[in-house]
């Protein structure tokens, strides 16, 4: 007769995914990956331009896709078309822009500090991989504005050698990247920043950090509020 | 009139983009004003207050709820 209950404890610490599970909870508990409160120095605007980032990058996934669906004839031809292609274009400039205005608010914070190297590393990689996601879309187009910003652009390319692997003028690699390798990418380094500030909580501000020297380091559960109590910003 | 029309004879586009030179620096004057924007956001969400931001502040102070 076999067995229907749960295995062993030995064997049950040897799967890979009870160590997945047990390493993602102890990393993340559930009152850090979901918090219902945020430090009272997150009160500021200059907080809000990270998330405003992902609201943007909603937006161009959204638009985007739609895009994919009904292709170029629909995007050139049809005012919906258009207006579907200009929400497109539009939530790229206040994705870069809000992520240019995070990006300076960070630098000027030091946002490195306090063990928050990675939180710094993944939100500057992502920039860095947006900018490719948005040129191999400005290529992408179908129109003659692709065909100069491509015939422009390979020379760059060609100049650092990249030419070979990566032809601006080749709308088939370019579209490929454009609506599947550099958007996976840039959500996955999305999701990975956001996680990591999950864990490590927002960065005090310095004068904070001198206050506090603890604080800095140990994440959101000292830098914050107790949960549900006192300072909460939610 | 058609929107486009009336932008159009709003905005003329009908010519090169005009472009600041300093040196190397090489920028059409639409891109210069975006980064401008950009500066004067960055100044703005550092000076203005948050709304709700002192009273929360205060609360936290006071030791009681926000």
């Amino acid at each position: 007769m076999s067995s229907v209950g749960p295995p062993p404890a030995t064997a049950r610490s040897k799967s890979w995914t009870v160590k997945v599970r047990e390493g993602g909870v102890a990393a993340l508990p559930p009152e850090k990956l979901l918090p219902d409160g945020q430090p009272t120095y997150v009160a500021s605007w200059i907080y809000v331009f990270g998330v405003a980032s992902i609201a943007s990058l909603i937006v161009i996934i959204g638009s985007g896709s739609i895009l994919a669906l009904k292709g170029p004839a629909w995007w050139h031809d049809t005012g919906v078309g258009h207006f579907f292609n200009s929400i497109h274009l539009w939530s790229v400039e206040l994705f870069f822009f809000a992520m240019v205005v995070h990006l300076w608010g960070k630098y000027w914070m030091a946002a490195w500090r306090g063990g928050r190297g990675r939180v710094w590393v993944t939100g500057a990689v992502t920039f860095l991989v947006a900018i490719p996601a948005a040129l191999t879309g400005y290529v992408s187009q179908q129109n003659f504005d692709a065909q100069w910003i491509a015939t422009q652009a390979k020379d760059a390319m060609n100049s650092v050698g990249a030419g070979a692997f990566f032809n601006l003028t080749n709308f088939g690699q370019m579209y490929s990247y454009h609506v599947l390798l550099l958007p996976v990418a840039v959500v996955l380094l999305v999701g990975a920043h956001v996680l990591l500030v999950r864990r490590h909580g927002v960065v005090p501000p310095f004068e904070l950090e001198k206050k506090l020297p603890a604080a800095a380091s140990a994440g959101a559960e000292t830098d914050g509020p107790p949960p549900s109590s006192t300072g909460a910003t939610s | 009139m058609s929107f486009a029309g009336v932008m159009g004879a709003a905005f003329n586009l009908n010519h090169p983009a005009h472009t600041v030179d300093w040196h190397f620096i090489h920028l059409s004057v639409a891109n210069v004003v975006v980064i401008g924007l950009m500066f004067l956001v960055f100044l703005l969400a550092i000076l203005l207050p948050f709304p709700g931001a002192a009273g929360r502040r205060a609360a936290r102070r006071n030791g009681g709820a926000s």
